[in-house]
């Protein structure tokens, strides 16, 4: 008998006009000892089957058809009650993001000792001795002592280990694990999903991995199922579904993954998507606006390969306690003595985890920050420390930024055409409101909105759509260097493939030269001619991309690349590699 | 924390006297207060020897520093209008303030977060629907309504309560205080209730909004997740992560409570403070009014440090960034 058996599952949210079917036909078993992957693009219903199987669906959604059986006991009808007895006892499950699923107010003891408490109903001493030992099997060090402390003084790995800690509190048969890792940089990952396959392994658990990262699933699962607008499309061993796929839609979101052994062209997209993207009328960039007014650097015209931006022994000191005497302050070094150069018309790539000072760069050139040490030259000039207004200006006009989170990243009171007109009224480079309004429309044609999405708030676009225009918005002073900081890091696979796909096109067409800063090294690969790996503040390393990924010398980047989930089993049919 | 406390203690003492300085122009700009004391007949040599008296004839920084010194002794001269010291008469007025705005804030806490935390979880009950619209009057109906209504309706209607004053008093070292009496307590009712209603209200407001933000957030849904019983989820994890913004409003508005009495204390005839006020603002009797001014900040700042300090106690993120 399987630990846990789902049969013909459907779950719908009543809605005034007519119910939404969040998943329909569900059918999957998970074994003990096992890990089974549900992978899909976000909205796919992977997560209201977690929810479906816990009894914890967001209200008014509910089960309108199909069982769910916990070794051979239905508990999809079970009364509120009798479902507590099982949620945390028998099913426990992990979330997403380690930083919000853990109450800031309370120590980790008082949760840890709650919850056992609850659970098996021990005594203050006897659950604080489990409490410590849990910590301790999920590798925290010193438990003993680290136990009183409060949530936000671990760090985002060290929170979901905690987190963990607390789903095992109970001896669970079943963990769902909701994308347990996505918020966590590669090493920390790598460390987490190690964990979750020896937990399995001694525990004798049945996990259920929610997650849209293949990589995740190529390294933990012995089982996938794939999942494609509310249905599963495919079930298969890991091995088949990542070599060899069935359905179409597998086969297309396999390939959109983004490699890091060899170099593609393009990104492949994920083609099966039934709405695929329509045509827009595609303007010649070399006569319109666009492609114009490039020339007026104020230096010398910069040629290919030149030296567009210099970086002279950056530092950057955040001060983390203030004091009138100078003696008293205390500061976080976030960024030193970092030096490199990026040159006209390349894709400059920059690496690193959380924390090691690669934003702060960004917005160190961008013009946000003011360095502590060093300077930013732009075309041969030093734009640290302009006086004038109006040269200022003119330098923000060339450095142009796109953000991480398309959701706060646009004024959701201001209209498409007003976000990307703000940046040309600002700097007044239409002689007309009827011309900008022209350059407006075009360019929300070139990233492939169409012109009439101009009269429609921000909200009424998907995370994709909102990173084509901030893409637009960015594109709209006309800039030589555009700065992306993680524009993918928020989105689907397909999407994040059309998105880059986008910036490489414009790059190309506009001979723009980007900073592209990631966490993720197959994107890397896919979009940089040269790439610097950042730690702590510090620069490790300066290579070709292809060199860096082939021979890496510093050994953090080998660190990188070993820790890069193996992705040997993808199928490289029907790729076009670039030599 | 300490460090924090004393940069916060800091900030009060240079607040409390960018205050003073304001209570002591008050005195300079507003009239001749030697015209305001005596009657016409009094002869200008009579005059000259009260100005002299006052300290009138000084320099102004050294009438500022006597005007502190005497502050900071509560110490604040003699009234115009009824020739007491003002200190005096508004100790004597304190107390029926501070009872009538302590319990009445207690009153609106007490009611006001369990009928937050109901509306928070059942948001679409009939229940909540009908504490949303009575809070609704609440909020929009003025204070001296509400308290006319309700000495109609119990006082005049039905003879249950007394419609104005305090009832009887018990002298407790020099507090007088209305709680050791049955008439003092029945005196409180009305005033207290029509006082807390709007705070009543308010918190209430606040409490179910927060109520409703905090149990959208991944903690709630990985503690329900757990197993944890809906008592310690709803009344443990998810009510002390709102008390933060419903601390800070309590402050103030119990700040406001005292400052601003002045309505419910004149529709009930209540010998409080702000009554006090009133009569000092109509007879234009300056020193109360600038004691006044300064007893009221000195509460604001004294009752902001306290919710600060209260911060801490709550939430252990600000206790560690504070030690670092």
């Amino acid at each position: 008998m399987s630990l846990l058996t789902i049969r013909g599952l459907r779950v719908e949210y009543p809605g005034r006009k007519s119910d939404f079917t969040a998943v329909r036909d569900i059918d999957l078993t998970v074994e003990r000892g096992e890990i089974v992957g549900l992978v899909g693009e976000s909205g796919a219903g992977k997560s209201t089957i977690g929810s479906a199987i816990m009894g914890l669906l967001d209200l008014p959604g509910r089960i309108t058809e199909g069982e769910i059986l916990l070794e051979g006991e239905r508990i999809d009808n079970l009364e509120s009650h009798q479902m507590r007895k099982i949620r945390g006892n028998k099913i426990s499950m992990i979330f997403q993001d380690p930083l919000t699923s853990l109450n800031p107010l309370y120590t980790i003891e008082k949760q840890l000792i709650e919850t056992i408490q609850q659970h098996k109903g021990l005594s203050d001493k006897k659950a604080r001795r489990e409490a410590i030992d849990l910590l301790e099997s999920v590798g925290i060090a010193d438990a003993e002592n680290r136990i009183s402390l409060y949530p936000h003084q671990f760090s985002g790995g060290m929170r979901q280990r905690v987190v963990i800690a607390l789903a095992l509190c109970s001896d669970p048969d079943l963990i769902i694990a909701d994308e347990p890792t996505t918020a966590l940089d590669v090493s920390i990952q790598a460390t987490i999903l190690e964990l979750i396959k020896k937990l399995t392994r001694e525990r004798n658990v049945g996990v259920i991995l929610i997650t849209h990262d293949m990589g995740v699933i190529a390294e933990t699962t012995s089982r996938v199922a794939v999942m494609y607008r509310s249905r599963i499309v495919e079930t298969g061993t890991t091995d088949q579904i990542l070599g060899a796929p069935n359905h179409e839609y597998t086969k297309s979101l396999i390939s959109a993954v983004p490699r890091a052994d060899v170099k593609l062209v393009r990104f492949p997209m994920v083609n099966y998507i039934e709405s695929a993207e329509e045509e827009y009328k595609t303007i010649d960039l070399s006569t319109h606006w666009l492609g114009k007014g490039r020339e007026d650097l104020g230096a010398a015209a910069i040629k290919d390969g030149d030296k567009l931006i210099e970086i002279e022994n950056l530092g950057m000191d955040f001060i983390t306690r203030h004091s009138i005497f100078p003696g008293r302050r205390q500061y976080f070094t976030a960024v030193k003595n970092v030096s490199f150069d990026i040159r006209q018309g390349e894709v400059f790539g920059l690496v690193g985890e959380s924390g090691s000072g690669k934003s702060t760069v960004a917005r160190i050139i961008a013009g946000l920050y003011k360095p502590s040490g060093g300077k930013v030259m732009f075309a041969g000039q030093d734009i640290t420390s302009l006086s004038n207004h109006e040269a200022r200006q003119a330098v923000h006009r060339q450095i142009q930024m796109i953000f991480q989170d398309p959701y706060s990243s646009l004024n959701p009171r201001m209209r498409v055409r007003d976000v990307v007109a703000e940046p040309i009224r600002h700097h007044k480079l239409a002689s007309t409101p009827r011309e900008a309004m022209q350059i407006v429309d075009d360019l929300l044609e070139q990233v492939g909105l169409g012109a009439e999405a101009g009269s429609k708030f921000p909200h009424e676009f998907s995370g994709g759509q909102r990173q084509r225009i901030s893409i637009a918005r960015a594109l709209a002073t006309r800039p030589t260097f555009l700065i992306c900081d993680e524009p993918t890091s928020a989105l689907d696979v397909s999407i994040q493939a059309q998105v880059l796909n986008l910036l490489k096109d414009l790059q190309e067409s506009l001979n723009l030269t980007i900073l592209f800063i990631s966490h993720d090294l197959p994107v890397i690969r896919q979009m940089c001619d040269r790439v610097a790996v950042m730690r702590n503040g510090e620069l490790c390393e300066i290579s070709e991309t292809r060199k860096l990924f082939e021979q890496p010398v510093h050994e953090h980047t080998q660190e990188l690349m070993r820790l890069m989930p193996n992705m040997d089993h993808l199928s490289h049919e029907g790729l076009q590699i670039q030599t | 924390m300490i460090t924090f406390v004393l940069h916060r203690l800091w900030q009060a003492i240079v607040v409390m006297a960018v205050v003073a300085l304001l209570a002591f122009t008050m005195f300079r700009f507003v009239g001749d207060p030697v015209n305001q004391m005596v009657g016409i007949e009094t002869t200008p040599e009579q005059r000259e020897i009260i100005r002299e008296s006052l300290g009138l004839n000084d320099a102004v920084i050294v009438q500022f520093w006597s005007f502190i010194k005497g502050a900071v002794q509560f110490e604040f001269g003699i009234s115009y209008q009824w020739k007491k010291s003002v200190s005096d008469m508004i100790f004597s007025r304190l107390p029926a303030t501070m009872e009538l705005s302590l319990v009445s804030a207690v009153f609106s806490l007490i009611i006001a977060i369990p009928m937050g935390v109901y509306t928070g979880l059942n948001r679409n009950s009939v229940l909540s629907k009908f504490f949303l619209s009575i809070s609704l009057i609440g909020v929009s109906l003025p204070t001296f309504l509400i308290g006319i209504l309700l000495i109609y309706l119990f006082a005049v209607q039905l003879h249950m309560l007394p419609s104005f004053g305090r009832g009887e008093i018990v002298d407790v070292g020099g507090w007088t205080t209305g709680f050791l009496t049955v008439s003092g307590w029945k005196s409180l009712i009305l005033p207290a209730f029509t006082l807390g209603l709007f705070q009543m209200t308010l918190i209430m407001r606040l409490v179910r909004s927060e109520m409703l933000e905090v149990l959208r957030t991944d903690y709630i849904k990985f503690a329900r997740a757990r197993g944890l019983p809906s008592r310690i989820v709803n009344f443990g994890h998810a009510l002390k992560n709102t008390l933060i913004p419903v601390i800070t409003i309590t402050g103030l508005q119990l700040g406001s409570l005292i400052a601003f009495a002045i309505i419910t204390e004149t529709v009930f005839q209540w010998p409080g403070m702000g009554f006090l006020f009133v009569e000092a603002v109509r007879d234009v009797d300056i020193p109360i009014m600038s004691a006044y001014l300064l007893l009221i900040a000195f509460l604001f700042v004294t009752i902001n440090l306290v919710v600060d300090i209260l911060y801490f106690v709550v939430d252990p993120r600000l206790r560690v960034s504070g030690k670092e």
